[in-house]
């Protein structure tokens, strides 16, 4: 019998904490990525960047209304990810479009880093009234396809275990898409040309031009990766949850956290952030009680939730650590740009 | 000289947009837009002290002016005797236990040279701390907000009149200024903005959620006012007569007695609601011009002068031997008390406190936009921002609805678009502000009213 107890308490934490920490974490990592890189190579602390994700969500949502309409469905798997390549060319052409007619000025001009942030608040405000006035503010759900992969009632019987394992198949998805993503950016990094001076225009602006790099080439291909990767990290997000415009806009701070946590400019270090935000709000949020029955004596068993911080402060952790590394060690865990 | 017409012109200018309103719409409006706008302007010189003349990026704002407006709930709403007596003890225990146990980490990570040992305590401590905090903590809340949960279910205030937390406030943001500037203040400009932003949103967390505190989501309202109530002025005699007085002509040309006491009732009801707000607007005015003349004095001292020096060359101002940090910190505490002020006067005006109504927009980027329209480094700048950008974020739905009446106007009644374009029409109001703040970067990065550059 105590060999159960100790496989429901694992089957338990897996279900609550370690498998939607894992695909929340992934999700950030990918959001923070694109943070990441815009600050790394052009320099500065994209403040739109959640509004973003949400307009590249929302691409994706209408892409796949308009393939539903014509009755391309993904089967098994959800149809936005067929929508997905689609809406991330628009969204891409959308942000050049923005770096056409706001960013690039201020590049020109060289200035300070805290202006171009400003101006990322006014792109914000007008990239959030934009997502508002074409789908509106409210909860969009848009995932089709197979929900389950394992599922907690089929997973009791089959084991006799009183604890059930859900693995919702967004969960999965999310995780297998996030490894693609990850790998094949930093194979581009590291292994091409174009990634390779990616770099070196990051490290050094000035070197980077004497050794004949094409500055605006440079921009271009930055503005892709990161709508690539902020809109792949949106619809994951909301497969797994939902869209809201409000929500999405909320996703901001704890991004910033895990790229600060990480070290900012590091690619690694912002999958790293992302997971440690993502693993800290769920396990210091998560009430431990029924883990402990499970595991502990009957006379030592808690009264209590056994719980380090109630729900209510979920968001307001990332910002705790945040301060924390920012007390400690204000580069971060893989040592990134001091600013 | 074109600069010396600048801000006397702007200011006729805001003169006139709100005497339009005054005659299209109602003075009434045209008032409240006015206190509004006071208020704004002294976030905005609180703001400017920071960044137009301290070059600090603070993205707090709403974090303090959350703060302002709890202290004016916990100056003058009355004590709940029965949770002090029920449970003030247990929340004055996890106090001492928080303070303390704060002190301990400090004194553990300064003077424990093993690094080992340090964190080992570090950790030693905190566990005790939590275990502590919720033996008390929690069933003491418990406790508190079990009393009388429809009206009170908090601790409640010290029942002061709420004039004197306008006070109380700059000392409360102040000090909070200082522990969020000791942390934040030696990183840099963004990481600045980013470490305040995030602070603030843990201020706001905690006021939302602590119950016994602030009441969380649940509001306080019906707060005292520093003012008369609409109704009193109603039945008071010299209220009646001054308006009688006031609108003499008007009265004397109608006929019949009934009519004439029907109109005379009606005058003293709306001239009681603009009354109301013309004490307000008194009271808010001598504030905003009371911190603008003390900021006038202090920035063109020789601390002021500093202060832009370090500002414009950090390196150089710390050769010549000036402390930067210290300054910055001063700065901050400074910008930061004036916007717990203006939060305090916020909550007052309202007459009631909303912890859910604190969002990043409303509270932290249209006050910045109101500094960077209005001219950074220059507090009449500062004031003519507040006034305008609250004109426009206020002005800018009536607006919008209109524009879509006119865009939809093309369609049928019930064409799926129409309906749209006027459902949406609030969300442009965003785009509106999204693009003063894009066009006054690019074509005005100066402001309205401009800083003055003094060259002797």
């Amino acid at each position: 019998m105590d060999n159960f107890e100790l496989v429901n308490a694992l089957v338990l934490i897996s279900n609550f904490v370690l498998i939607p920490a894992l695909s929340y974490g992934s999700q950030l990592a990918l959001a923070t990525l694109s943070l990441t890189i815009i600050y790394g190579v052009l320099r500065f602390s994209n403040f739109a960047q959640a509004d973003w994700m949400s307009f590249g969500t929302m691409t994706t949502i209408l892409f796949t209304w308009y393939l539903q309409s014509l009755g391309i469905t993904g089967g098994f798997l959800p149809t936005a990810l067929i929508a997905l390549p689609f809406a991330i060319i628009l969204t891409a052409l959308f942000c050049l479009l923005i770096d056409r007619s706001v960013y690039s000025f201020y590049r020109k001009k060289k200035s300070q880093p805290i202006v171009l942030m400003i101006v990322s608040v006014g792109v914000m405000f007008i990239l959030q009234a934009i997502v508002r006035f074409i789908i509106g503010p409210n909860d969009r759900k848009f995932f089709d396809g197979e929900k389950y992969i394992v599922h907690a009632l089929e997973f009791k019987d089959y084991f006799g275990l009183s604890e059930g394992l859900t693995i919702k198949s967004t969960q999965l998805i999310t995780l297998i898409v996030a490894i693609i993503a990850m790998v094949s950016l930093f194979y581009f990094l590291q292994r091409t040309k174009m990634g390779k001076s990616m770099r070196a225009y990051s490290n050094n602006e000035d070197l980077a031009l004497l050794s004949g790099i094409n500055p605006e080439r440079v921009v271009l291909i930055t503005w892709v990766i990161a709508s690539a990767l902020i809109t792949t990290a949106g619809v994951l997000y909301g497969l797994d949850k939902s869209f809201k415009p409000f929500t999405y806009f909320n996703l901001l701070l704890p991004m910033f956290a895990a790229a600060i946590v990480g070290g900012i400019g590091s690619p690694i270090g912002a999958v790293i952030g992302g997971y440690v935000i993502a693993f800290s709000e769920i396990t210091l949020t998560y009430a431990y009680k029924k883990f402990f029955i499970y595991l502990l004596p009957e006379n030592l068993e808690p009264s209590g939730l056994v719980q380090v911080l109630s729900t209510d402060y979920k968001f307001a952790i990332s910002f705790i650590i945040l301060v924390i590394v920012l007390i400690v060690r204000p580069t971060g865990i893989v040592k990134g740009k001091i600013i | 000289m074109t600069d010396n017409l600048r801000a006397p012109l702007a200011f006729a200018f805001m003169g006139i947009l709100l005497a339009i309103v005054g005659f299209t719409q109602s003075w009434s409006v045209s008032l409240s837009i006015i206190n509004l706008c006071l208020i704004s302007s002294i976030m905005a010189i609180g703001v400017n002290l920071q960044w137009g003349y301290g070059g600090l990026f603070n993205a707090g704002v709403m974090g303090f002016t959350a703060l302002g407006g709890l202290t004016a709930v916990l100056v003058s709403y009355d004590p709940v005797y029965e949770a002090w007596d029920k449970a003030g003890i247990g929340i004055l225990i996890s106090a001492i236990i928080l303070i303390s146990s704060i002190t301990l980490v400090m004194f553990a990570y300064r003077n424990i040279s093993s690094p080992q040992f340090r964190n080992t305590s570090i950790v030693l401590i905190i566990i005790a701390a939590l275990i502590g905090i919720n033996n008390f903590y929690g069933p003491s809340i418990d406790v508190i907000e079990s009393i009388n949960p429809a009206k009170t279910g908090f601790l409640g205030g010290l029942g002061l009149p709420i004039v004197f937390s306008w006070v109380i406030a700059a000392f409360v943001a102040g000090l909070v200024a200082w522990v969020i500037g000791r942390i934040t203040l030696r990183l840099r400009s963004d990481y600045l903005a980013i470490a305040t932003l995030g602070i603030s949103e843990i201020v706001i967390a905690i006021v939302k959620h602590e119950d016994w505190l602030s009441r969380g989501v649940k509001n306080v309202s019906g707060l005292d006012r520093p003012v008369p109530y609409e109704i009193e002025l109603q039945q008071s005699e010299w209220f009646i007569n001054l308006v009688e007085r006031i609108n003499y002509a008007t009265l004397n040309s109608v006929q019949t007695i009934s009519s004439r006491q029907e109109l005379l009732n009606d005058l003293i009801i709306v001239s009681s609601g603009v009354f109301v707000k013309l004490c307000y607007l008194g009271l808010f005015l001598s504030v905003l011009l009371l911190i603008f003349y003390l900021s006038h004095l202090a920035l063109n001292s020789p601390w002021g002068r500093m202060l832009r020096a370090i500002r414009d060359n950090e390196v150089a101002a710390s050769a010549m031997g000036k402390n930067i940090f210290a300054q910055h910190l001063q700065i901050f505490i400074i910008g930061s008390a004036i916007i717990g002020i203006a939060g305090a006067m916020l909550t007052t005006l309202d007459g009631q406190f909303t912890p859910g109504s604190y969002r990043p927009l409303r509270f932290t980027f249209i006050i910045w936009l109101m500094v960077i329209v209005g001219g950074s480094g220059n507090n009449l700048g500062s004031i003519f921002g507040g006034f305008f950008v609250w004109f426009i974020w206020i002005e800018a739905e009536p607006l919008s609805i209109g524009f879509m009446n006119l865009l939809a106007s093309g369609f049928e009644y019930d064409n799926p678009i129409r309906i749209h374009l006027l459902g949406s029409a609030a969300h442009l109001r965003l785009f509106i502000m999204g693009l003063l703040l894009l066009l006054a970067l690019r074509f005005m990065p100066r402001g309205v009213i401009p800083e003055r550059i003094q060259k002797k």
